[in-house]
């Protein structure tokens, strides 16, 4: 095999796994358009708080010192303590499900059978407000994120791959990074899982019934009070898992509240009512702009990675506004 | 003609509506109407367009809150509830226009209808082992029999958004059916159906009727149809009671004659 050849896989299956990361936050935004029609615009803030509020946990960060110290003139930061990796998880899933309660019922309650712009402003609404309540909460440096992922890239392939190009070529073997290949494992399973749960549990039926028709889903006895919390709880564990992946990449900082806008042409790509146009637009998405990269980027002078997906995106709006996969817009005149 | 009138007497009162008042704003849908409906017997409610029907089932399923009067269900008085609480009490309902849950199939329409007879909890949904596997299979045995009953084998997983007309109101009838309901709400369960369609369903309104011995209220406007399969007819006009009594009273009551070809009032 040429070297060319690999070094086009390598860029492919690199843009898949960037794909994937995409991917896990589009994943979000889907679950919670589809059963309420909200577009959640707090979903990439979501993933910040998840984040800190794990680190913060994890390392035994004291809530609120900055505020409880400026008022008690104390000066404490940490309780002293380490929690285990899986237990600081469970509990940030905890916290996730109590932000849900929370939002559901001073939030979405009192704005019930409003126009979606409404719903969507709040969103806005809260995204600010959860990023300020971050920063109060655990303090605005840059964190590490270490749960334990690998990270680098894989030495077993590179040397493997190396013996596929012909000798005297110039190769260096295939560069994959291995924390890459784990979001991508933990996305599949995320993934097929949810897709199980919708399909054949009763809660599952429950939560597409409340995407379908709200008067029919009450009339069979389902709150959506409760679903919506279900909905959003699932929508803070996915945004926990996002953050998890992202932060181990680049660090829990403030412009992780910003991956938001990459899933934005995901979407526009997949539609916003399904789950696998989520997966699909996000490989889509980031095969393209790495292959893009590759092939055009030198020719016009790199740096395409920034705007090619809203490009792209746009493309989709003119040809094909629902998305690949979303629900065919047909209004009767 | 003595039968239904047997019936009548030897049954007790499933529900019992005692001087209802409903208004939106200054509009007055329903004023002061009271009325019961019998164990076992198909009560049908008539009226011109506007009259208060669909709102006078809304009360009974709880999706509106009367200002004034009492809702007696089942023995008690009954107090403002949820709408999605209603369900609990035994009382399932189809809408005038279908609402079905478009994107999901036959089957999965007819399996939400199971939802108050589900309680496994989330954990061990999520899990899909034990408990909740079981229960699973359990309803969706008797979602099968609903299948059967209605004849609608062949479709069993087509998305309902593909079915024509008739057959979305057959599922949605099994969705109701689903809940194994004390009381059956049927909103114009044959509007814009044709003839053929149109017996079907009144052949599995009876069926479900004498089976499973469940109490039917219907909102229709066919006449031929209410005369029919209805036990007792109560008509209503601009929110208030104008007739109520057996199929025959109401054919030869004045007031609901003139209510139907327009006299002035």
């Amino acid at each position: 095999m040429s070297a060319d050849f690999l070094y086009l896989v390598e860029v492919i299956l690199n843009g898949l796994m960037a794909g994937v990361m995409y991917s896990l936050v589009a994943l979000g935004f889907v679950l919670i358009f589809k059963a309420s029609g909200i577009f959640n615009y707090a979903q990439g803030v979501m993933a910040l708080f998840a984040a800190l509020t794990l680190v913060g946990i994890q390392t035994g960060q004291i809530p609120f010192a900055h505020l409880i110290n400026a008022i008690f003139g104390t000066n404490v930061h940490h309780f002293g303590w380490q929690v285990p990796t899986l237990l600081a998880i469970a509990i940030t899933v905890g916290v996730m499900v109590l932000f849900a309660i929370l939002v559901e019922r001073y939030v979405l309650h009192h704005l019930i059978n409003q126009e979606p712009i409404i719903l969507f402003m709040a969103t806005i609404g809260l995204a600010y407000f959860m990023e300020g309540f971050g920063d109060i909460m655990w303090g605005s440096e840059i964190k590490t994120l270490d749960v334990g992922l690998p990270s680098g890239g894989s030495r077993w392939l590179e040397d493997y791959t190396l013996g596929w190009v012909a000798e005297g070529e110039r190769y260096y073997g295939m560069y994959l990074d291995k924390l890459d290949m784990v979001a991508s494992l933990v996305a599949i399973v995320l993934v097929v899982s949810l897709t199980i749960f919708s399909q054949y549990t009763k809660t599952g039926r429950a939560l597409r019934a409340v995407a379908d028709d709200h008067q029919a889903a009450l009339s069979v006895g389902i709150s959506l009070r409760t679903i919506w919390v279900i909905v959003w709880a699932i929508a803070g564990f996915v945004a926990l898992v996002a953050g998890i992946m992202w932060g181990a990449k680049s660090g829990v900082q403030f412009s992780l509240s910003l991956i938001a806008l990459k899933a934005l042409p995901v979407l526009m790509l997949g539609g916003f009512t399904s789950i696998p146009g989520a997966i699909i637009g996000g490989l889509i998405i980031g095969v393209g702009e790495k292959v893009f990269e590759y092939s055009i980027g030198p020719l016009i002078g790199g740096a395409t990675e920034n705007w090619f997906a809203y490009v792209l995106a746009l493309m989709f709006l003119v040809f094909r506004p629902q998305g690949l996969f979303g629900e065919k817009i047909i209004e009767r005149v | 003609m003595t039968e239904p009138l047997q019936k009548m007497e030897a049954a007790s009162k499933l529900l019992e509506l005692k001087n209802i008042d409903l208004s939106f704003g200054g509009v007055k849908a329903i004023s002061n109407i009271s009325f019961d409906i019998l164990e076992g017997e198909v009560r049908a409610i008539i009226g011109p367009n506007g009259a208060g029907k669909s709102s006078m089932l809304n009360v009974i399923n709880g999706f509106y809150h009367p200002q004034q009067g009492e809702v007696w269900f089942d023995g008690k008085q009954r107090h403002a509830m949820k709408p999605y609480q209603i369900a609990y009490q035994g009382i399932a309902r189809t809408f005038q226009n279908i609402a079905l849950f478009k994107g999901m199939s036959v089957l999965d329409n007819i399996m939400t209808g199971r939802f108050t007879h589900m309680r496994k909890n989330m954990l061990w949904q999520a899990l899909w082992k034990g408990p909740a596997e079981q229960e699973e299979i359990e309803n969706r045995e008797f979602v099968e029999h609903i299948i059967d009953f209605l004849e609608i084998q062949a479709i069993r997983k087509t998305p309902v958004g593909r079915l024509p007309y008739g057959l979305q109101k057959r599922v949605e009838l099994g969705r109701a059916l689903a809940a194994q309901p004390k009381m059956l709400l049927l909103d114009e369960p044959m509007a814009g159906m044709n003839v053929e369609e149109k017996e079907d369903m009144c052949r599995f309104i009876l069926d479900v009727n004498d089976t499973f011995g469940t109490t039917i209220a219907l909102i229709e406007h066919d006449m031929g149809v209410v005369m029919d399969i209805a036990d007792r007819v109560v008509v209503l006009d601009y929110g208030r009671k104008i007739g109520d009594g057996t199929p025959d009273v109401i054919r030869n009551d004045q007031t609901v004659i003139d209510a139907y070809l327009g006299v002035s009032h």
